[in-house]
């Protein structure tokens, strides 16, 4: 469709962000690594080949990463399903609860998880130091990712179609196998390796829940450069995660490529209907018990900390807040926290949209191999380590303009792992955008930019919504370049946590401004759901 | 004429000649590189600015071993004037690196001579503890006595009882290992590998950080766990009178084998406001900061002439004999002994 000039110049934008706050300073980190007196490394690379440790924790990262993922589609889809098809009470603020886990500090999570799987278990399971209790965090922190990419999908699909087959006799299993699983297919890649990626680069859950059997790559190169201060092995260790991620990327690209299905889209407004008979009652009931015990449980007990006092419940941790009753006033306030994070979120959300859909346009309309590459390194940000990414900044980033130590970048790394989100929603429903519909715009005469903007404008939106909640998930819950950055008084909300819970005793408040976080995030989510809400009539 | 021109053409070029001087002499700001524990109250860095008329920009590192990196990798054209927070177990890497300007604060001498390095790279601006806390209700409910050493930690009575922090993950747990490197030795009958052993034969619990250690796992104070002992700081019973209303200390610790912790400052090489930063130090080191540094980041100031605040007097217990480790040992065997832990413990 569209000219290959004008698909360069769209390309451009994105190609250049990404090399300049990507490329470039990943290069410069490892050069400066893997060759540090002009001479390659070699001896770091072989030990990392070589060590059977090395080994291990390379081969862990692989299989935690993919049962992570499997479990969390397995668990994710039938509740995607119910949120796409059904509506009931209080289906916008359980959705809108999904995205809350997302954002939240891993040790607050642990204490968390510990308290209902760990050794004082409320039902006697002890899930510590076992390789479940990974899992299970991993599942907690991604679900939203499968619930959300694949239901915006899911929610726009035609139920005729599953209908007609069923009245030719089809089961329920076959119809699902051989209509719905084949028109969703690129949602659930899409959604898959995402958690993927994140699964794979796991660091907060594997420190916090792990031991030294089960750690990731991820630790181990963080571990090298920090503890024992060899970047030279950490820039080996990090080759190896971007090799392994690129493989998978590759091998994801492949699968993608497969020719998806074009079905017509419509309005989220006719697909949800009310539950009717007792059986699909009982499938909405116990699809939300399954999400009530994986994700409000643990949310539950953080606000029950929030609210446990000396004196038994009360509001006292809340009130410390505002009001700290020590001389020393060290800590930032509930309400600037809020406005330094937001002032953070919205700038990456502006970035991560413009650039992602950019860049998702480009993926679909150009074809064959490059627009694979240009899609699997767009990805690659989410695969690769904090540590390589920050020290990377700091190494390159130093000319023309000194950014290191500039506010500006914060919203710029903030983006960098938001855009393979935009990037990843958008993608497919553009792709499933019917041909047809664009063609019978130009039949009756209008160009092409306009085709674009009243026929397929409408329908990324919707996607386009799902992919800057999590962009503004992914900026307000980020700590690493966010603390660095950010000075003590321009202190988010995840630093102000931080801060809270480096010494003994204000544990409570750390909880209270935890729970702040978590409403923080759902308004916002019921926020955006409420303006799709209202956008989506018009298809 | 002439005169007047020659005239006008020397006031430019003083005017010109002040201005880069004073250019020089005050940069637009100063910037100090810390760890993420850092800690100050409003109104304290602003005394240096009104002091100086430079204001002093904050950068901070999550960890201690991210900020030397940080450092190191930005050696030739850092990003900050001032690094801050640097302990004994960082500090021989760091100046093997060259990473500081030759430089000890002017009032050096309100430190005492046991916190100095030899050796002009550093100045020493606080100084803690790392021990073993115990939450003696729960020992009591147990029907156990305190343990009064580390070796007591490994007795079976206290099977199950005691939690640390991985030492190559998180700056307690290193700390309490070198302690009991140090208490215990490498060689002899009873080697720190042998108390480790019976360490993990008694079922302790290693967690990769302080939080989770204290938090998670502790039982005393704040901490929400099943297990009495654990790895944490001298000062960490007076935090917990501090922010609470009790009149007496929930925890206590064990005096023996407690590893003290200093940290320094140092001016970055490769500064371009060298003079500033020097000013700096000795402010760190002087009275405003050092008075301020016990409530915000429970560590003891360096300056023996900084009043303590009444909860650090009345409820700090200072172990008579720390253990201290030279910074050279502790680079050169650092690897070493980590490698060696984790054989031990996995």
């Amino acid at each position: 469709m569209r000219s290959k000039r004008s698909l360069l110049l769209i390309g451009a934008i994105p190609a250049v962000f990404l090399g300049y706050f990507f490329i470039y300073p990943v290069l410069t980190i490892l050069y400066t690594g893997l060759v540090p007196d002009g001479q390659i490394a070699t001896s770091a690379f072989s030990e990392a080949l070589t060590s059977p440790t090395v080994r291990g924790i390379a081969w862990f990262t692989l299989w935690q990463a993919l049962l992570s993922t499997l479990l969390t589609v397995a668990i994710g889809l039938p509740i995607a399903y119910v949120f796409a098809r059904y509506r009931f009470p209080g289906r916008s603020l359980l959705r809108s609860l999904t995205l809350v886990p997302f954002v939240l500090p891993t040790i607050v999570v642990g204490v968390a998880f510990l308290a209902l799987v760990g050794p004082g278990s409320p039902f006697g399971v002890n899930l510590r130091g076992t390789i479940w209790a990974i899992l299970i965090a991993h599942v907690f922190y991604n679900l939203a990712i499968v619930i959300r990419g694949v239901g915006a999908f899911w929610e726009q699909v035609d139920p005729h179609l599953e209908d007609a087959a069923r009245i030719l006799g089809a089961g329920r299993f076959r119809v699902f196998r051989t209509i719905t699983l084949p028109l969703l297919r690129p949602a659930i890649l899409s959604s898959a390796a995402l958690v993927f990626l994140f699964s794979f680069t796991s660091f907060g859950v594997i420190l916090v829940l792990g031991d030294l059997r089960h750690t990731t790559l991820e630790v181990e190169i963080w571990r090298q450069a920090t503890a024992f201060l060899r970047l030279d092995l950490a820039a080996a260790l990090a080759v190896l995660q971007l090799i392994g991620v690129t493989v998978l990327l590759v091998l994801y690209g492949k699968a993608r490529n497969r020719r998806a299905a074009e079905l017509t889209l419509r309005p989220p407004s006719e697909v949800a209907r009310a539950p009717r008979t007792t059986g699909e009652w009982a499938v909405v009931a116990s699809t939300l018990c399954m999400l009530a015990i994986i994700v409000v449980t643990p949310l539950a007990v953080l606000i029950w900390r929030s609210l446990s006092t000396p004196d038994g419940l009360g509001l006292s941790n809340y009130a410390h807040l505002f009001n700290p009753p020590r001389a020393t006033a060290v800590f930032v306030s509930p309400t600037d926290a809020i406005t330094n994070t937001l002032q953070f979120a919205v700038p990456a959300v502006l970035i991560a949209s413009g650039i992602g859909l950019l860049a998702a346009t480009v993926i679909v309309s150009a074809s064959g191999r490059s627009s694979r590459v240009f899609d699997t390194v767009l990805m690659l940000p989410l695969g690769t380590s904090a540590v390589t990414i920050g020290f990377g900044f700091l190494v390159a980033l130093d000319q023309p303009i000194d950014l290191r130590a500039s506010i500006l970048l914060v919203p710029v790394a903030h983006a960098l792992v938001a855009i393979p989100f935009v990037v990843r929603s958008t993608v497919p429903v553009m792709e499933s955008i019917q041909h047809r519909l664009r063609e019978a715009a130009a039949v009756l005469g209008a160009s092409p930019r306009r085709a674009w903007r009243e026929v397929d404008l409408p329908l990324i939106t919707r996607a386009l919504a799902v992919a800057a909640m999590f962009a503004f998930a992914i900026s307000v819950g980020e700590f690493g370049a966010t603390s660095f950055i950010a000075r003590p008084a321009t202190a988010t909300i995840p630093v102000a946590i931080f801060r809270l819970l480096g010494r003994p005793g204000t544990f409570g408040e750390a909880m209270a401004m935890s729970v702040i976080l978590m409403a923080i995030v759902a308004v916002a989510a019921l926020g955006i759901e409420a303006v799709r809400g209202t956008r989506s009539g018009g298809v | 004429m002439k005169g007047l021109r020659l005239s006008v053409a020397v006031t430019v070029v003083a005017l010109v000649g002040a201005a880069c001087a004073s250019s020089e002499s005050t940069p637009d700001e100063v910037v100090l590189m810390t760890h993420g524990s850092f800690v100050v109250s409003e109104g304290v860095l602003e005394a240096f600015t009104d002091e100086t008329g430079v204001p002093v920009t904050v950068l901070q590192s999550a960890d201690a071993g991210t900020m030397v990196n940080q450092a190191i990798l930005t050696k030739d054209n850092p990003i900050a004037d001032v690094l801050y927070g640097i302990d004994n177990t960082f500090l021989s890497r760091a100046i093997a690196e060259d990473l500081f300007l030759p430089y000890q604060a002017a009032n050096i001498d309100v430190a005492p001579e046991s916190l100095r390095i030899s050796g002009d790279q550093v100045t020493p601006i606080d100084y803690g503890d790392v021990c073993v806390n115990l939450d003696p209700v729960g020992l009591e409910d147990r029907g156990l006595g305190l343990p009064e050493s580390l070796a007591d930690l490994a007795d079976p009575a206290y099977r199950g009882l005691f939690v640390v922090e991985d030492p190559s993950t998180s700056s307690p747990g290193l700390a309490f290992l070198l302690a009991t490197i140090s208490v215990f030795g490498e060689e002899g009958e009873y080697p720190w590998q042998a108390y480790w052993g019976d360490l993990m034969a008694n079922e302790v619990q290693i967690v990769p950080g302080w939080e989770q250690a204290y938090y998670g796992d502790f039982s005393g104070g704040s901490g929400e766990g099943e297990r009495p002992a654990v790895v944490s700081y001298a000062t960490s019973p007076v935090a917990e009178v501090y922010y609470s209303d009790l009149d007496a200390a929930p925890t206590s610790i064990i005096e023996d084998g407690c590893f003290r912790q200093i940290e320094y400052a140092g001016i970055l090489s490769g500064t371009e406001a060298e003079s500033t930063a020097q000013l700096l130090v000795d402010f760190l080191l002087a009275r405003t900061f050092q008075e301020d540094i016990p409530l915000n980041m429970f560590v003891f100031p360096a300056n023996e002439d900084a009043a303590l605040p009444d909860v650090f007097v009345e409820y700090a217990t200072v172990p008579a004999n720390p253990v201290t480790m030279d910074p050279a040992a502790i680079e050169e065997n650092r690897d070493r002994w980590l490698a060696e832990w984790a054989t031990i413990v996995r």
